[in-house]
């Protein structure tokens, strides 16, 4: 009946596409910086539904005082997973698969500088992820926080090989994210088109220079102190053992003159996508460019001295303390030149609200809150009351969602006609977009006030009478409402895939290089490397008669 | 798009860009974060300097002597295969294979030195990775660094054999230049950590 | 649900742990600032927000095919392009630059405030010192000076100050010790948090002019039960802290009714982690428990101190406290009765 001709029907189906295991096979052995590119998104997009998964589970606990949905344990392995998944496994991979994607397409390259070990790196930031979860099996994962601040990382207050598992994974998916970073420099400075000095580069390849440099040099830190973790536990060194001397505050600088700048390469590349989309969809040259790129260098380089700030409670002399809160809150100064100008650029445009403009308003509009609540923290006394509070919670996501989540999409609805030949709904975006601002909203909103309300992160209950219930209900009830919209997204790139409308070369009408080749680019992007006069060579190209070479 | 194109502004002609092969800017990012790398465990060393109670401390075991011919060795190395390169530029083959082997003979005189080293610490003065903070911070720090010797050697060695067999020709220098510079920041690394550890720190 | 209303006092406040109800100037100063940088941020908040969305409004490109766009022109035509103006760039670096010029100087000031030199103990200065050392997942305070007195003597999780009024202030200064991984002292309408880490000295300073009772807890990751490390200060009128340090200083009750109880206690093993001064009771990795009864709350304030808690805890930690450090000894309901009986005189 049906079923037999439904398979009868998948056969023939079958026989005429290649089979799925070389389908599979061409993916895996590929060293095309578009599939690369495509399987690191992938790869985020599982780890944030399992990441996200394990916050509802963290959100329906605490929905409740005392209340006893998990246990202790469970939960602190809930938020310790989260965290590092949110970061490592979701965070990097989206910016660097995004970023493989479009730079090379945007310089006018036919591939990364090094496409085999492009590929390496994909594969051990996976395998680091893969080894990270690999701590379940040891019965239970880590329970550290994702800072894992020592010495709860030593033998004696870790016993399980849990802890092991996530160090090594964080080292090996390093090692991938330290080659991605190799590659993109020796790819953004020996690749570009001819004609496109630094001074004509779009401004998103820009970011990811910067971004690369500072994966440079910040996570090497990291994968020493890693490392330092694992001589502690398996050879007995004393590095974080202060019961031999070796010192707990150490590790602290150590992480955190990685984890600052982390959250960094974290926004440095959104940057680069609002500054991309903005424009377009405005119908404006970016607005001071000059300006924005001096202001990416300084963010990059201030953001290398002001690691402390996360450190202010561990009792600091004044003079650090204020040091460490002069220099967080001139970050501010660049990134207010970058607001400044985003806005520049809109003012006088002819505005559109397609989805990915649609979610870059919603970068500025939210990023600018944690922002604020960022230089907040920022204030050495302030800080005092807000540090490992959930006003923390608040800022962060805040930012990490509102900041590189709503640029991630902003950049996932603007580039995937190009790398599909199709358009995303434009109706799913915008109950993806509504659901996910109301939703978030809901959820971090309230964590600032339960943070000065006293409320200490990584807390698996709280007590009744300390009137926190309320703010997490409304927190709880807001991630359930987010939940929704991550659905939506996931089923959006589905769907779309088949059913989305065919996009042509250039929907968006915009100006860039990676427009000028056809939708999906072949696999060496373009049939004759492009010359460029501009920063908007495709500008260029649809007015010949007036050409932005002539201005800048 | 046609009627007018007489007026079409034309754009300045372009200048050719110059810059190092992809190779060496990749093996300069490579280098930078390498540098980071051992910036963190330098400052982890002079951190915990001092901090013992127990010893053996470094000025007790280090032997300065030993270390100042492991030192020349490794130093003397940057310059030979500075030689073999200009020699590989000259087209001088056999330049090339002479410096280059010289070069490999002192990264193992060194690595060979620090095995003395390490082997009269660990049994004659009973100093192990987990017996004090000193233990902890010098394997760590100087067999990080030995570690990197040690792949250079080996790296080497691979081109050495494929220059014995005649494969190695003067079009080949961008494959050298990175293996070049990765030994010159290797031998700058150790100039850091042999005054921190052997004179700073003793 | 144990433990829903701890205790009449903490119910009286409706935020007991708010930090904009300070009652100690350190907390004070902070709500200074932190009111402060509230109206900056709503000001540059409403600016950029007032700039967005009236740019969103103002140049939205209308669909409407044919007709004149908002700004009058025609909707397909391209916008001037504007690649940028110096004077504009500086300003608006130097605006930004001005306002945190003022957050420094602001911040600074309360610096200064909440973290002033610490004094030594001295004859007279009406100061209280105290070591508090953390410990998964509980509080030692280790009484050391009072009014340039010194003091010798350890209690548990409820720390115990002088209220000072207006013309004597009495200062508490807290030096923060751990002996095993990283916690955080934080009683929000006191003071800002400091972390006790193993292997480095902190000292925290408040002073208060309101008796009462304050509500905080560890605010940095300790492990299974960083949410059940609560804790409770109570500032007493000078008379009543004075009565209190009397009663702490003597060693524990011996009451001959609960000998048999005591000696059931002695027998078992919880001498090798609790102390009770003046038995043969030393341990010193867990609470002491000279005073255990003039505590209100259990397990650092997470159930109150009644008889039926105490023998559920001894009974097995693990209900009221899963995963404490405290195992369970499946002692018999007889002999738990004893324990109790003695514990409950231990005043
Ligand atoms: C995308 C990631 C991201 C970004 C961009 C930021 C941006 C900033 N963050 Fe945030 N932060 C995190 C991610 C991020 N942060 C994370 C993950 C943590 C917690 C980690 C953990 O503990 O688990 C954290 C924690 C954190 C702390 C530590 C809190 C604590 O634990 O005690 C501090 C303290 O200074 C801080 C400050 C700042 C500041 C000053 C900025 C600034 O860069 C913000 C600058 C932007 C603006 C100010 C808005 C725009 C500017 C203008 C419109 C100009 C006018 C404005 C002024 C003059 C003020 N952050
Ligand atoms: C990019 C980073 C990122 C992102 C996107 C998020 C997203 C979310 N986070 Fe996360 N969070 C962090 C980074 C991030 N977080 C970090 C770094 C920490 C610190 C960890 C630490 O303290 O160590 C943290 C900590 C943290 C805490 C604090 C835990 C604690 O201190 O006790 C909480 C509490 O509510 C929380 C909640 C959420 C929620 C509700 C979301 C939501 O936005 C998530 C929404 C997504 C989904 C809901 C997925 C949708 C999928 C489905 C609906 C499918 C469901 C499928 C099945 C059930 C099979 N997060
Ligand atoms: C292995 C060590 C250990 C042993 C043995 C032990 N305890 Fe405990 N006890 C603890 C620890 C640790 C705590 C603190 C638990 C917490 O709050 O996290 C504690 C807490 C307590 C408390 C609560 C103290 C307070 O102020 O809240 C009481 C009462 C107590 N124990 C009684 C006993 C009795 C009675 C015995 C013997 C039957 C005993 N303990 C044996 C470790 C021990
Ligand atoms: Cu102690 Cu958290
Ligand atoms: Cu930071």
């Amino acid at each position: 009946m049906a079923v037999a001709e439904r398979q009868l029907d998948m056969a023939s189906q079958a026989a005429a596409r290649p089979a799925w295991t070389a389908v599979l096979h061409d993916w895996v052995t590929s060293a095309d910086h578009k599939k690369i590119g495509i399987m690191y998104i992938l790869m985020g997009t599982v780890f944030l539904v399992i990441a996200g998964a394990q916050a509802l589970v963290m959100r329906w606990q605490l929905v409740y005082a005392r209340h006893d949905f998990v246990s202790p344990d469970v939960f602190n392995q809930l938020f310790t997973m989260h965290g590092t998944t949110m970061v490592f496994f979701v965070g990097m991979p989206m910016i660097i698969g995004m970023a493989n994607y479009v730079v090379p397409l945007q310089i006018g390259a036919r591939d990364m500088a090094f496409p085999r070990l492009n590929a390496l790196g994909f594969w051990l930031t996976l395998f680091g992820g893969l080894l990270v979860y690999f701590s379940y099996a040891t019965g239970g994962a880590p329970a550290l926080g994702w800072f894992a601040y020592s010495p709860l990382t030593t033998k004696t207050f870790a016993r399980s090989a849990a802890t092991d598992f996530w160090a090594l994974g964080l080292i090996v998916s390093g090692f991938g994210t330290i080659a991605a970073g190799v590659n993109f420099v020796a790819t953004i400075v020996t690749m570009r088109a001819p004609g496109m000095t630094f001074r004509k580069i779009p401004f998103y390849p820009w970011t990811i220079l910067w971004t690369s440099v500072q994966i440079l040099i910040a996570i090497p830190p990291l994968t020493a102190a890693l490392i330092m973790v694992m001589f502690d536990r398996q050879l007995g060194a004393h590095f974080f053992d202060p019961q031999n001397n070796g010192s707990a505050v150490l590790w602290q600088h150590l992480f955190w003159f990685f984890g600052h700048p982390e959250v960094y390469i974290l926004i440095l590349p959104i940057f680069g996508i609002v500054s991309e989309v903005i424009p377009v969809f405005s119908r404006k040259v970016l607005f001071g460019y000059e300006f924005m790129a001096a202001a990416t260098m300084a963010i990059a380089f201030i953001s290398l001295g002001v690691w402390a700030h996360h450190m202010f409670v561990i009792g600091m002399s004044r003079t650090l303390d204020m040091y460490f809160a002069v220099a967080s809150l001139l970050v501010s100064i660049p990134t207010g030149i970058k607001f400044f100008n985003w806005l520049a650029t809109m003012y006088g445009g002819r505005i559109s609200m397609d989805s990915p403009m649609l979610f870059c308003m919603g970068f500025l509009a939210m990023f600018l809150i944690g922002g604020l609540t960022g230089i907040m923290l920022a204030l050495a006394p302030f800080d005092f009351q807000l540090s490992d509070s959930y006003f923390v919670v608040g800022h962060f996501h805040w930012v990490l969602i509102g900041g590189t989540l709503f640029g991630l999409f902003a950049g996932f609805h603007y580039w995937y006609p190009k790398a599909t030949g199709r358009m995303l709904s434009e109706r799913m975006a915008k109950w993806q977009f509504w659901l996910l601002l109301i939703g978030f909203f809901l959820t971090f909103g309230p964590m600032h006030i339960s943070g000065m309300l006293g409320m200490p992160r990584r807390i698996f209950t709280y007590e009744a009478d300390r009137g926190w219930e309320l703010w997490n209900q409304i927190s709880t009830i807001g991630a359930f409402i987010q939940a929704p919209s991550y659905v939506i997204f996931v089923w959006n790139l589905v769907w779309s895939l088949r059913h989305g409308r065919p996009a042509g070369d250039d929907p968006w009408d915009a100006y860039t290089l990676e427009w000028a080749t056809t939708s999906p680019p072949p696999a060496y992007n373009f049939d004759q490397l492009p010359v460029v006069h501009s920063r908007r060579p495709l500008w260029d190209a649809k007015h010949p008669d007036d050409p932005d070479w002539q201005y800048e | 798009m046609s009627a007018q194109a007489v007026a079409l502004p034309t754009p300045p002609p372009i200048e050719p860009e110059r810059t190092l092969p992809p190779a060496l800017w990749g093996t300069i990012a490579f280098l930078v974060s390498e540098g980071a790398f051992f910036a963190t465990l330098i400052v982890s060393y002079i951190t915990f300097l001092n901090r013992d109670i127990t010893g053996p401390t470094p000025a007790e075991v280090l032997s300065l002597s030993l270390v100042a011919v492991t030192t020349t060795c490794l130093l003397s190395s940057s310059f030979t295969i500075h030689a073999a390169e200009k020699a590989l530029k000259r087209g001088a083959l056999g330049g090339f294979t002479f410096w280059w082997a010289v070069t490999i003979a002192l990264g193992i005189a060194f690595l060979a030195g620090t095995a003395y080293e390490w082997t009269g610490l660990i049994r004659d003065d009973g100093l192990t990775i987990n017996t004090n903070l000193f233990g902890t911070t010098f394997y760590t720090l100087v067999g990080f660094h030995a570690f990197h010797v040690t792949v250079g050697v080996i790296v080497m060695l691979t081109i050495l054999g494929l220059a014995l067999r005649h494969k190695v020709t003067a079009q080949q220098e961008n494959a050298i230049a990175p293996v070049a510079l990765y030994w010159h920041f290797v031998d700058g690394v150790w100039i850091v950590v042999f005054l921190v550890v052997y004179i700073i720190g003793r | 649900m144990d433990g829903l209303v701890l205790l009449a006092n903490s119910a009286a406040q409706a935020d007991p742990t708010s930090i904009f109800e300070p009652a100690s100037p350190p907390a004070e100063s902070i709500r200074t600032l932190a009111i402060l940088v509230f109206v900056i941020a709503l000001f540059i908040f409403f600016v950029v927000e007032f700039i967005l969305f009236y740019s969103i409004w103002r140049f939205r490109r209308r669909k409407q095919a044919g007709g004149a766009d908002q700004a009058g022109g025609d909707p397909t035509a391209e916008p001037p392009q504007v690649y940028g103006s110096k004077p504009i760039e500086v300003a608006w670096t130097a605006a930004p630059a001005l306002i945190v010029f003022v957050l420094v100087l602001v911040a600074a000031r309360t610096l200064w405030e909440v973290k002033p030199d610490v004094p030594t103990p001295s004859p007279g200065d009406n100061a209280l010192y105290v070591t508090a050392i953390g410990h998964q997942w509980w509080w030692e305070f280790h009484y050391t000076s009072y009014n340039g007195e010194p003091l010798d003597f350890i209690t548990a999780n409820e720390l115990h100050v002088p209220v000072g009024d207006d013309g004597t202030p009495r200062p508490v200064y807290l030096t923060l010790l751990s002996a095993d991984v990283i916690h955080s002292f934080w009683v929000p309408r006191l003071a800002g948090k400091l972390d006790l880490i193993p292997g480095v000295t902190n000292t925290l300073w408040f002073q208060t002019t309101e008796p009462g009772l304050y509500l905080g807890q560890c605010a940095e990751y300790c492990g299974t039960q960083h949410a059940g490390m609560l804790l409770r200060v109570y500032v007493d009128t000078p008379d009543d802290f004075e009565t209190w340090l009397a009663n702490q200083r003597k060693p524990a009750v011996d009451d001959p009714a609960v000998a048999e109880g005591k000696a059931a206690f002695l027998s078992e093993s919880c001498i090798n982690c609790h102390r009770v001064r003046g038995t043969p009771a030393a341990g010193t990795y867990a609470p002491d428990l000279t005073h255990l009864m003039s505590r209100e709350t259990l397990a650092s304030g997470l159930v109150p101190n009644d008889r039926e808690n105490l023998r559920k805890w001894i009974n097995n930690p693990h209900d009221i406290k899963e995963g404490c450090l405290m195992p369970a000894f499946g002692l018999s309901p007889e002999k738990l009765d004893l324990i109790v009986d003695y514990l409950a005189t231990l005043k």
